[in-house]
Formats: structure tokens, C-alpha cells, sequence
């Protein structure tokens, strides 16, 4: 059998978690329950900002099956949630960090912020519980948005951020960038909202903590996309615990997408709780309290600028953005909007000078982190409208002002700190706009506008930082952890291989994708390997899964891992075959001395270690079972050109798309379904933030507007057409995969190519600017205004 | 009002007494620990807790265990073959990746069925129309689509 038939690598191999998914069989957080088993309820700030005078929870500890109930000053010992990272600011001052408790000391500061935990035997009777506990609150006044919460006069958040600021931080060459602007032919201006969104996975966040006097040990199940981050920064930072004594589990768990890599007060409420109580704790997140508490992502306001020649070169780009942090810090805010979002600013495009100047602020709202692409599309969103602008302004073709300023030449330093590896720009451009009959258009739009419609057409040209992240340029940027990724192989005696990795699997399939990898490259059945992941007391140890970073990262480490257990049967091998170590190949699972036909199998070597009876003892250690610790080198860049056909209905303001076509190019695909199931996806949610999401606080009173499925427009079925996807290959050039990441592209391209085919469509009726969503409400009354 | 509860759900007869405020989907996961049908919501929009209701595709967080009283419901559960073999409908969505996270999955599989039932030969813009009752935040529905209508002709719909 040659390589090419025992490789699974590039086929669309269906899923191994798909059986359990698909009988009920699953197992998710909420589905955990424990003997003795408490329930916890969180009562919650109805106010945006106000301050503590007293909490009276006699009644509520006197009423029925009440355990226990504590307040943010009962929890001794517990230190505030730690941010991830840390941001010097342009004053070379560190950001402020203002404290973070677990349940609110003094004030609360959203609406949202818990107040206490109620522990009760059964749900209804904490939450009944929760309802006679009296809260004393001196109403504040609040502010909700960026550019309101830095105006002189804005109410103060946190004593410990004048102005609300968190930090106020540059990023580029801001001489070089203002002498590209004074040389420009032309400069393109734009005021930008990044809309605010709400992540809003189909599974509430959820949680059940035990405690165990017999070993002293915590147990804690949780809806984490990061089980060993979860424990680190819980023990490490919040309640001073060995990690030997806090197992975390995250078992199946119905989707993240940025949402569920952040320690959350709630968890870490309980798993204190429970040693307190003695029980276990068990909570399940509503949907309303979900939008209230999880993290919501995005929130920027942006003044972008372009200069150009009068060729339609790219001179120079100046971005001033604020953006939310919300009230609080968390897990990974204050790097989203700089790290993530300012580095990618040169885009696809050879700009040689670009400044960027980002001041964090908080507000009365829910804390904002990673959603989706985490600082990517808000990247995206900047280059590419300016890019459409640019193009409509100069009367240069949108694909013409792109070709124009591709960078084509690789390894490329970009004026923003990143080094694309490689790249392929105009094959991605190329593809995707043949896929998109972009020929056929003006007919297209003509016959449209026979029917009273108007058709736009919108391209994006994105580029991403995933594979995050080599830890040491992290560390020199101000993470405070690493980033690299582990990975275990285990090879049992009679040959199967079970794989223990950091890179929790919640919907990306990565017990599929890692299967792939090991089978193919041990030679070995693929029913054969079993993918272990999201439990801190099975896997060595793990960053977890965000910012597309499992495959090049985490399958990295498994790669690595595999490596050594192929570098050890080699030795075996060696010995059993008599021949020397240098004459062993190993091909097509089977050990084999060079230029022979003597072999020993994968099972056999497998076997021999694990019952070495023949086996250099002498030299090597018995046994078959390695890990790897891979820390990349330098981010991958998945890069790709996206575009959106709108048609619009003047009348109503509706806006359908009627094509959406994304050429990506991923480098290396394994498993090509799943790559393209992760496009969908994103694309969806990329659709849905251009179209129908908005997350909106109410200015006055600080209350969430958009507080459930009724008002939080989430994308339906009908409200997406099916899309064509298809890929281009330039392999990564700096992990043995070739992988680049997948997850993130379909949000970060899609918002910008559908908005700029919005105001493609919009243009002949004089519509200059909508921000996102384009509902139809904001077009109509766009067209409204626009009527001469 | 009898609190007491006589139904099947996959076949097999259910009797209990229960608190009258109880809801279908809180009988069917916390009572009979079949956990498979999912709570994504609280407002009955997301459909991760649907089930039949003698063949209807009904939300069970919108209606009290009571109601279904003396009704045949199906679960995911209920689905595949004694022997494990998948429903054609869970095969055909196994087969189109319609599924991710595999939350939303159980919900959206019980709504196929019943559409298909209703709508045999459904087109993508009916199977659209059908399914927007069920929310999905990962496979952005174009696989579930064509899993649905690999399904149906898979059941001879």
C-alpha cells in the first residue's frame, strides 16, 4: 500500500463526533450532574452604575432550601479576575488595570454585574430566594459609548482610570505616516462605528464545582474553549490554589467563538463556594443573562485616512480608533483592539507608512473582548472601506486599485511590526472573481434596476495574524502568558494511539482534523487514534483554542510529538531487526531497513516497548508515549479575496444577499469539509454583522436594548443564501503542516465586502455613508435623505 | 388540575407526578435525564428544544409537561435504529457536515423531520422558510440545507 492510499490528509473524512452530536448522546456541561448537587443563581445590577450602600439578605437566607448566599464582601481571600495582557501606552505608562471582583465591592458599574450568589437545593428556590435580597444602590449617572465615556464631564467608572481611560496606545512610524499624507494626490477620509455584538453561542455559558475533603481537590466542569487557562488564572491569580488541587473539565461544549476563552466571575464564585458549602455547585446560564454577562466583542469608533498617488498607490494610512473595553477588563480585552487589530492595518497592500493610535475606554456596559476574528475584522473593516472609497473616489476599478497595491514579493516586513511568510494575493482576487461572474454584473445590476432594484457588488481583500503566537515577541508586546501549544502521543501496547492536545474541540472537529494527521503519518487506521482534549487532569497542559490557531499550533505539537515516537521505533526497531538506527526508515507504518524487505510493524514496535523482554534496555526507556511543547515562530497569514452581491429594495430598505463568493487561501487543508463548514460560518456571522446584529445600550439609563432573540437580530436560515467557497494554496512556510488557520477568515472578510457592496448599490442614489448593520430601516432612511 | 403525568416519549410509557409549572424540556432532561434535547434560550426562538409531539415538531421549553399528557413524543434519542444505525436524516447530516458544535443539532434534526413530512420535495427557499425556527451559530445553515434535502430524498420525500 503506498503513502498516498493510507493518507487521509486533503479528504473529506466525516466527523467522529458526529454520532454522539447527532443521538443525544453528548455531553455538555448542562448535562452534568452530581450527587448532592446544589444550585447556584447570580443576582444581578439593574443599574448601569451605582453605588452599594447596603445588601440585606436576612429574608433570603431564612427562605426555603437556601444553602448559602454571598456578597462580593464575604468572598475573603479572593482576589480580583486578572487581564491577560498588559499594554504600555504611548506615556510609557502601563495600562490602567482597574480591580476586577468577582461579585461587586462598593459599586456595581452594568447593568449585569453580580451582586450575590444565591446557593439553594433546586433552582427555583435560589432564584426565589435571590428575589428578597434588598439592595441599597445610589443610582450614577452612566455613560455606554467609547466617545461618550472620554468627554470631559463622563461619569467615572473606576476611580483607579481618570477619563475613563484605560490606556491611550500608537502603533507605526507617525513622521513617515504625516510626510506620506503632506506628498498625496489624493486622501480618502472615513468615520467609522464598529458595531458592538454579542457573541451569543447556542450554549449558555454553564458550570458545576465540587469540592472533595478527602483529597482537598476541586473539580470544576465548564462551557471553556481553555481548560488549562481557566485553572492557571483561577489558582494562579484569583484564589491562590496549587493547581495540583483544581481539575478542569470542559466537556462538549456548543460553540465559542471568542465567548468562552475568559476566566468568568461565575465559575470562579463557585468553585470558592463549594468548599464553603461543601456541595456541589451547579450553574446554567440563561439566555437573558447570557446577553447581559458574557463578553460581547467589537465596539470601535475609527477615523481612518488614506493617502494615495496619482497612480493610485498606496502612501500612507493614519487610524485614530477608540475603542470599549466595557467595565471591566477581561481575560484578553486590552489586547484586541492594539495587538490584534493595529498590526494588521497594512492589510494585503504594500502601504509603506501607516500610524495607528487606539485609547481603550471603559464603560457601563458588559466587558468586550474577542469575538470572531478579535481585532482582524475591525482591521479589515478599516482597510477595505477606505480601499472601496479610495477606488470610487479616484475612478479606479475596485479590483484594479488592489492589483495595484498587492504585496507580491515574500518574506514582506510590513509597516505595522508583522513579516508575512508568504502569500498569494491575485490568485485569491482572481478566483473569487470569476466565481462571482463579476463580467456579468452590469447585467445583473440592469436588469435589477428593471425591477425597481438595486444590485451592488463588494469586494474585501482581507489578511489575518493567526497561529498565535511565538511566545517571546508576546511576551516582548505585553502578554503575560505563552502561547505555544502541547500535544501528547500516546502509542498503547497493541497499537492504538490515543492523542491528549490543548486545543479544545467545540464545533471545529478537531477529533476528526487530528486524527487525520496521526493516522497518516503513522500509517495507522484511523479508527484507531482517539483525540483526548478539555480536561486538565488527562493533557499535560494547553493555551486552548482561539484565534484559528489548533491546526498550525496545536496539530504542530501533535506533529512534533509524533516525531518523537517515530525517532524511539526507530531505535526499537533497530534492535529487534538487527540493523543499525540509520538503516531504519519508516514508511507506511512499518519500520523497515533500508534497501530489504525486512520489516517490523508499528504494532510490533509498539508492543516491544510496552513488553521489552527483547529491548535495549541498556539505552533506551521502555515504553512508547511523547509530548511536544511547539511554540510557532511567527504568526501564519491566511489571507483571501471575498465578494458580496446585494440586491436592495428602495422601497423597503431590504437588503438580500444574493451571492456571496470567498476565496481563501489556508494554506495546507487536511480536511477540506471542515475548512469549508469553518467558512460558512464565519461568513454567517460576518453577514449577520453587516446586516442584522447590533448590540445597543440604552444612552440614558444604561439598560440593554437588545437583551434577547426578539431584539438581537440573530441570522436565520432565510436570511442567508448558500455560498461558494473555494481555496488557493501557498503553504506556510514555517510549520510542518503548512497550515494557516481557518476559523476567523469568513468574519473578518465578509462584513467589509458586503458593506461596500451596500454602498455600491446605494451610490447612484446618492447614499455617501451607512455604518453596520444595513438594516432596513437605516437604508430607507438613507435613501430618505439622500432625495435631492 | 391532576398533576399526574402519563405519556411515552420513544416509545416507552412515562407516568410521574410533578409540579404543575414543570416544562416539557425541563420533564425530559431533568426527570428522564434525556439530555439530548437542548435549552439554547429562553424566549422559545433558538428551537435547540424541540421535539415531536405525535409527529409535530413542538418547542418543549413553550409548553408544560402536562400539556403533552397522553401524547407520543420523540426525542433525539428515540431516533436511531435499536442496533445504533443512524436515521437517515441524522446520516444525511452527518454525511453534509450540517452540524459543528452539535448544540442547536438535536433541535434541528426533530424540525427536519417534520418538515419533511409536510413539505416533501421542499426547495431550498422552503427548507429556509421551514428551519428559521431553529437557530445554528456555526455551520451558517448552507450545510444543514443540503443536508435536509439529502435526508428527505434518503427517507423518499
Amino acid at each position: 500500500m503506498g503513502a498516498s492510499e493510507l493518507s487521509s490528509i486533503g479528504q473529506s473524512v466525516r466527523r467522529k463526533e458526529d454520532y454522539r452530536f447527532l443521538t443525544g448522546t453528548g455531553r455538555y456541561t448542562d448535562d452534568v450532574n452530581h450527587h448532592a448537587q446544589t444550585w447556584a443563581y447570580f443576582l444581578r445590577s439593574p443599574h448601569a452604575h451605582a453605588r452599594i450602600r447596603a445588601i440585606d439578605s436576612s429574608k433570603a437566607r431564612a427562605a426555603p432550601g437556601v444553602v448559602a448566599i454571598f456578597t462580593g464582601d464575604d468572598l475573603t481571600g479572593v482576589n480580583g479576575l486578572p487581564c491577560g495582557w498588559l499594554i504600555t501606552g504611548t506615556d510609557g505608562k502601563p495600562m490602567n488595570e482597574p480591580p476586577h471582583p468577582v461579585l461587586a465591592q462598593g459599586k456595581v458599574r452594568y447593568v449585569g454585574d453580580g451582586v450575590a450568589m444565591v446557593i439553594a437545593e433546586t433552582l427555583a428556590q435560589a432564584k426565589d430566594a435571590a428575589e428578597l435580597i434588598v439592595v441599597d444602590y445610589e443610582v450614577l449617572p452612566s455613560v455606554v459609548d467609547p466617545a461618550g465615556a472620554l468627554k470631559s464631564g463622563a461619569p467615572l467608572i473606576h476611580d483607579g482610570a481618570p477619563g475613563n481611560r484605560c490606556y491611550t496606545w500608537a502603533l507605526g512610524d507617525k513622521a513617515a505616516t504625516d510626510a506620506a499624507f503632506a506628498k498625496a494626490a489624493h486622501v480618502t477620509q472615513l468615520d467609522i462605528v464598529n458595531n458592538r455584538l454579542i457573541p451569543n453561542a447556542i450554549e449558555p455559558r454553564a458550570a458545576v464545582a465540587s469540592y472533595d475533603r478527602a483529597d482537598e481537590g476541586y473539580t470544576l466542569y465548564v462551557s471553556s474553549q481553555n481548560p488549562h487557562v481557566e485553572r492557571l488564572l483561577m489558582t494562579a491569580f484569583v484564589l491562590g490554589l496549587p493547581e495540583t488541587k483544581v481539575r478542569v473539565i470542559a466537556p462538549d461544549v456548543g460553540g465559542g467563538f471568542g465567548s468562552k476563552i475568559y476566566l468568568y466571575p461565575e465559575e470562579t464564585a463557585m468553585v470558592w463556594a463549594s468548599k464553603k458549602v461543601n456541595r456541589p455547585i451547579k450553574w446554567t446560564c440563561d439566555r437573558s443573562e447570557a446577553f447581559l454577562s458574557d463578553a460581547h466583542g467589537r465596539d470601535h469608533v475609527t477615523h481612518a485616512e488614506l493617502a494615495l498617488d496619482k497612480d493610485g498607490k498606496f502612501l500612507g494610512m493614519r487610524v485614530m480608533t477608540t475603542a470599549a473595553m466595557g467595565a471591566y477588563l477581561s481575560t484578553f480585552a486590552s489586547c484586541i483592539p492594539t495587538i490584534l487589530y493595529a498590526t494588521l492595518l497594512a492589510g494585503q497592500y504594500t502601504t509603506p507608512a501607516i500610524y495607528c493610535e487606539v485609547t481603550a475606554v471603559f464603560t457601563n456596559t458588559a466587558p468586550v473582548d474577542a469575538y470572531r476574528g478579535a481585532g482582524r475584522p475591525e482591521a479589515t473593516y478599516v482597510v477595505e472601506r477606505l480601499v472601496y472609497a479610495a477606488a470610487v473616489e479616484t475612478g479606479i476599478a475596485q479590483d484594479e486599485l488592489r492589483r495595484r497595491n498587492f504585496i507580491r514579493t515574500f518574506p514582506y516586513q510590513t509597516p505595522v511590526a508583522l513579516m508575512y511568510d508568504i502569500g498569494g494575493y491575485d490568485a485569491c482576487l482572481d478566483e473569487a472573481m470569476k466565481m462571482a461572474d463579476v463580467k456579468g454584473f452590469a447585467a445583473r445590476k440592469a436588469d435589477a434596476a428593471k425591477q425597481g432594484k438595486l444590485r451592488g457588488l463588494g469586494y474585501a481583500s482581507y489578511i489575518e495574524a493567526c497561529g498565535i503566537a511565538p511566545s517571546n515577541i508576546a511576551g516582548a508586546l505585553g502578554a503575560r502568558a505563552g502561547l505555544y501549544e502541547v500535544g501528547q502521543v500516546r502509542v498503547n501496547p497493541t497499537g492504538s494511539v490515543t492523542v491528549f492536545t490543548g486545543s479544545h474541540s467545540h464545533g471545529q472537529g478537531h477529533e476528526t482534523t487530528f486524527s487525520q494527521i496521526v493516522a497518516s503519518r503513522l500509517g495507522i487506521p484511523i479508527e484507531t487514534v482517539e483525540v483526548v482534549h478539555g480536561d486538565t487532569g488527562r493533557i499535560p497542559f494547553g493555551m486552548g483554542t482561539y484565534g484559528s490557531r489548533s491546526l498550525s499550533v496545536g496539530g504542530t505539537a501533535i506533529v512534533k510529538a509524533m516525531d518523537k515516537i517515530i525517532a524511539k521505533g526507530k531505535k526499537i526497531a533497530a534492535h529487534l531487526l538487527e540493523a543499525a538506527e540509520t538503516d531504519i526508515e519508516f514508511k507506511d507504518g512499518k519500520f523497515a531497513v533500508a534497501g530489504t524487505d525486512r520489516s517490523k510493524t508499528f504494532a510490533e514496535v509498539a508492543l516491544t516497548a510496552y513488553v521489552p523482554h527483547n529491548y535495549p534496555l541498556d539505552k533506551l526507556e521502555p515504553g512508547l508515549d511523547e509530548t511536544a511543547f511547539y511554540d510557532p515562530t511567527n504568526f501564519t497569514f491566511p489571507a483571501g479575496t471575498h465578494i458580496c452581491e446585494v440586491e436592495i429594495d428602495p422601497e423597503t430598505g431590504v437588503v438580500r444577499v444574493v451571492n456571496f463568493c470567498a476565496c481563501d487561501d489556508f494554506g495546507n487543508i487536511i480536511n477540506p469539509m471542515i475548512v469549508e463548514g469553518q467558512v460558512h460560518g464565519g461568513v454567517a456571522q460576518g453577514i449577520g454583522q453587516a446586516l442584522l446584529e447590533s448590540c445597543v445600550y440604552d444612552r440614558e439609563s444604561g439598560q440593554l436594548l437588545t437583551g434577547s432573540y426578539m431584539d438581537y437580530a440573530m441570522p436565520r436560515s432565510d436570511d442567508l443564501p448558500s455560498f461558494k467557497v473555494s481555496t488557493k494554496v501557498t503553504p506556510c512556510t514555517h510549520n510542518p503542516l503548512g497550515a494557516k488557520g481557518c476559523g476567523e477568515a469568513g468574519a473578518i472578510g465578509a462584513p467589509a465586502a458586503l458593506m461596500n457592496a451596500v454602498h455600491d448599490a446605494l451610490a447612484g442614489s446618492g447614499v455617501k455613508y451607512l455604518d453596520m448593520p444595513a438594516s432596513p430601516h437605516r437604508v430607507w432612511q438613507a435613501l430618505q435623505s439622500a432625495r435631492p | 388540575m391532576s398533576n399526574s403525568l402519563s405519556f411515552t416519549v420513544n416509545d416507552k410509557a412515562v407516568s410521574a407526578e410533578i409540579d404543575p409549572r414543570t416544562l416539557l424540556v425541563e420533564f425530559i432532561r431533568n426527570h428522564l435525564r434525556l439530555t439530548g434535547t437542548h435549552v439554547g434560550c429562553d424566549t422559545g426562538q433558538c428551537g435547540a428544544c424541540t421535539v415531536l409531539i405525535d409527529g409535530v415538531a413542538v418547542k418543549s421549553c413553550t409548553i408544560l409537561a402536562l400539556q403533552a399528557n397522553g401524547s407520543a413524543i420523540d426525542t433525539i434519542e428515540g431516533l436511531a435504529a435499536a442496533d445504533g444505525k443512524l436515521h437517515p436524516m441524522q446520516e444525511a447530516f452527518k454525511d453534509c457536515h450540517g452540524l459543528q458544535c452539535g448544540f442547536c443539532t438535536p433541535g434541528m434534526v426533530m424540525s427536519a423531520l417534520d418538515l419533511v413530512a409536510r413539505h416533501p420535495g421542499a426547495d431550498e427557499a422552503k427548507i429556509r422558510a421551514e428551519l428559521e425556527g431553529n437557530m445554528c451559530r456555526c455551520t451558517g445553515y448552507h450545510n444543514i440545507v443540503k443536508a435536509v434535502k439529502q435526508g428527505a430524498a434518503a427517507m423518499g420525500k
